[in-house]
């Protein structure tokens, strides 16, 4: 009896065997770059050499954004024969920890926080970018914006997309029919919107509701303020903690944004009152310019997404944006803005190979005409650019009286830039005052 | 977005991939249990066969066999325990000692920090009021409800409906409560607490907003679905009781009052306990529902959320560990309580 039961165990096994076998014989799938030599490959010359490899890329770009991207290296691909598989991943800034931590790192990975691309150089897990990769960084972009993901004179990554924060979304058709001009300095702005207020439309909404990271559109506000406000330099000793949180300078720009931000006169434009802007999602929260019921909403250039099908983002469109005026301009153009960074966690040949190409001239020009994106890098020819506000984007962004500065929150360790300071903006939004606040942010700095 | 057969192979090859590794690994285990036992036994038949046919007085099994036996059957059990549960418990207390990058020890500063820094504070004080009120209400709940719809007439749709929510996950529950609670500040509001807030004349108020009032309406959520399971299980116990003692109860007279506390309670009192400390611990490890709708902002965060935080989005090693042990410590006694009370109903 026990005999006949280990047969047909036996057999089951058996089966199973043949099945796993089966299948092994069904994936082979080779990738011939038999284009390699012709003419549109031309541009690809110097990273041949790499046929049939495979090179791993890990970020936080998804849906459209995400086949767009793989688009936008589908030639490089078919040229080098180097397959490039990207992986996206909603939780992403958590996930990539695990995945490294884990043994498991990807070849390649977008890091839109410099701080947490510092936190894996000082753990030793991202490589140097290669020679050749370096010089064509240097040549691309400024040092403005190497800076950010240089550590101890070493450059650990090269900034890819780009985006603009110094943004307030308007309806120019609205601004036109009652009138208003679009404000350029800080004092046109509150006249602005006393004038709007007074009208009995309140002039500005806002929301910072975003999931697990709610929060953040306040602290690109009180940044962009601070820029403002305390300077560059300041703001440059804000973010990497030469001042304290709780700093009075630091306070100054908090008090200043609340004029807007806490002024039940102003907000929140078709939402309610200065509470429901911590409970507004920052995808819908500007959308009441749109029907009226607010007038202005600052939020970077990547909110041109957000709006509802048939809008015309242009200037003389439906909605479009203006600079968010300097309050001195004496200290000139002060911008916030952001990026990713690519940052290598492997050194085979063919992903320093992808890691350049990512860097050059041809390929932020190939990604910009697929639409809505931009590069800091200096080859992004603007005529490649489609999208109106992210003409304006690069315009500022190669504007030489530019001040540029990294988003803030980005650039402090995650304890404050992704938690603290997050947090502690929705409940400053939520009633807090603000010295509170800032004592609180301050001492969860990680000593 | 069309579907593309062709474009999703890859997918459907890693979900093929996942089966037959799958099927291959139980099947093997399953393989193996059946095989081995098998083989042992023919030896020990054929050696009895052996045996007797030469006259020889039968062999007795050795003990060691026997204990390296049971041995091979524990060792795959013990491995994951260990892999799964033993080390990584080790090793999380010994992060908690070690500062965020996990690279310095620090001693007891995460400790310190816990309990002096006034967020995780006030962290721990919502943790404390979860705890003492989700299982006492939810118990008293489903015991009032069990002990009321007991032999009543629509017992089984009564009991279904109180249930219901158990099948709901605690993400889902979340969002759905979160429509409940939701605020709109002009037009018609679309939560049904503000609705009905409105229609009695009241003003709309954002219930998720208002600290301490957000935590306890986060609690409700956790009642709504917890508060079925105690009610199933008590109602078994009920049911469960000798129909000889309900009725010499009743020949001695007891009002329903007395038939409460001194013959259903007493008698079904290792169920309740059972569902105490089953929700205890539930009510402890809570995040979901914190974490889907508020976030743990407005003051409502708890220690898994805040754990979770700390350990994975803010890179602070040794304070999320510290957490998690700080949590780990507040259950122990609850389990430990728990087991003794099962040997003294064994050996009672």
């Amino acid at each position: 009896m026990a005999f006949a039961r280990t047969r047909q165990a036996l057999a089951i096994a058996g089966v199973l065997g043949l099945a796993l076998g089966a299948t092994a014989c069904g994936t082979g799938n080779d990738k011939k770059s038999d284009k390699a030599s012709s003419p549109e490959c031309a541009a690809y010359e110097k990273y041949q050499g790499h046929d049939g490899k495979k090179v791993t890329i890990y970020s936080s770009i998804r849906d459209i954004e995400a086949d767009r991207l793989e688009q936008s290296w589908k030639q490089f691909e078919d040229c080098t024969g180097i397959t490039i598989d990207h992986e996206g991943s909603g939780e992403f800034e958590a996930q990539l920890g695990v995945r490294v931590d884990g043994g498991n790192a990807p070849d390649l990975a977008f890091i839109p926080q410099p701080g947490l691309l510092k936190r894996f150089v000082d753990s030793g897990k991202i490589k140097t970018v290669g020679a050749d990769t370096k010089a064509l960084a240097e040549q691309n972009f400024t040092a403005d914006w190497l800076k950010y993901s240089t550590v101890d004179g070493k450059l650990y990554g090269v900034p890819l997309g780009s985006n603009v924060k110094s943004y307030v979304w308007y309806s120019p058709k609205t601004f036109k029919e009652k009138g208003w001009t679009v404000p350029t300095t800080w004092d046109e702005l509150i006249a602005l919107s006393d004038k709007i207020a007074a009208s009995g439309t309140k002039p500005w909404c806002a929301g910072i509701e975003s999931g697990d990271a709610t929060g953040w559109p306040a602290t690109d506000w009180i940044e962009d303020v601070m820029l403002r406000t305390a300077g560059p330099e300041v703001y440059d000793q804000w973010t990497t903690h030469g001042i304290p949180f709780n700093d009075p300078k630091v306070a100054d720009a908090v008090n200043k944004a609340g004029t807007i931000l806490k002024n039940e006169k102003y907000v929140n434009g078709g939402f309610g009152g200065v509470k429901s802007i911590a409970t507004t999602s920052f995808q819908e929260a500007g959308t009441p310019i749109t029907t009226g019921k607010c007038a202005m909403h600052r939020q970077a250039s990547f909110y041109a997404n957000q709006w509802p099908k048939g809008t015309k983002v242009a200037e003389d469109g439906d909605v479009f944006a203006f600079y968010f005026p300097a309050i001195d301009p004496a200290k000139g153009k002060p911008v916030l803005g952001a990026g990713e960074f690519v940052a290598a966690f492997a050194d085979r040949p063919e992903v320093q190979a992808v890691q350049t190409y990512l860097a050059s001239g041809e390929y932020v020009n190939s990604r910009a005409k697929i639409g809505d994106w931009l590069s800091a890098n200096k080859k992004l020819d603007i005529n490649n650019v489609p999208n109106p506000v992210d003409k304006l984007s690069v315009q500022i962004l190669q504007d030489p009286k530019t001040v540029f500065r990294f988003d803030g929150s980005d650039l402090m360790p995650a304890a404050v830039g992704a938690g603290t300071f997050w947090k502690g903006m929705v409940d400053w939004i939520n009633g807090k005052d603000t010295a509170t606040v800032l004592n609180g942010i301050e001492s969860s700095w990680p000593k | 977005m069309e579907f593309d057969f062709a474009e999703e192979q890859p997918k459907f090859l890693m979900l093929m991939y996942g089966l037959i590794a799958f099927v291959a690994v139980v099947g093997g285990l399953l393989l193996l249990l059946d095989v081995v036992p098998a083989w042992f036994a023919r030896r020990h038949e054929a050696k009895l066969v052996a045996a007797s046919a030469s006259g020889a007085p039968l062999p007795r099994r050795p003990k060691q066999r026997e204990g390296l036996f049971a041995l091979f059957f524990l060792l795959p059990t013990l491995l994951l325990l260990a892999v799964g549960l033993v080390v990584p418990a080790i090793r999380t207390t010994l992060l908690s000692f070690m500062d965020g990058s996990s690279s310095h020890w620090v001693g007891l500063r995460n400790y310190g920090w816990m309990f002096s820094e006034d967020s995780i504070v006030r962290v721990l004080i919502n943790t404390l009021i979860w705890v003492l009120l989700v299982p006492l209400v939810a118990t008293t709940f489903g015991l009032v409800y069990a002990v009321l719809v007991d032999r009543a007439r629509f017992e089984a749709v009564a009991k279904s409906l109180i249930f219901l929510p158990m099948a709901i996950s605690f993400v889902g529950a979340s969002i759905i409560w979160k429509f409940v609670y939701a605020y709109r500040g002009e037009g018609d509001q679309i939560g049904l607490l503000n609705q009905i807030v409105v229609s009695l004349g009241g003003e709309p108020k954002q219930w998720l907003l208002e600290s301490p009032l957000n935590t306890f309406l986060l609690i409700v959520i956790m009642v709504w679905i917890q508060a079925g399971f105690a009610m199933v299980v008590l109602s078994a116990a009920i049911k469960a009781i000798p129909a000889d003692i309900v009725e010499a109860a009743r020949l001695d007279g007891v009002t329903p009052w007395q038939m409460f506390w001194r013959i259903t309670l007493p008698s079904i009192r290792p169920a309740l306990i059972v569902v105490v400390v089953t929700l205890s611990i539930a009510t402890l490890k809570v995040f979901d529902i914190v974490r889907t709708a508020t976030n743990g902002n407005y003051d409502t965060s708890v220690i898994a959320n805040e754990m979770y935080n700390q350990a994975f989005r803010y890179q602070q090693n040794g304070q999320g560990s510290a957490l998690a042990v700080f949590l780990f410590v507040l259950v122990v006694p609850i389990v430990i309580y728990q087991i003794r009370n099962l040997r003294q109903q064994r050996e009672g």
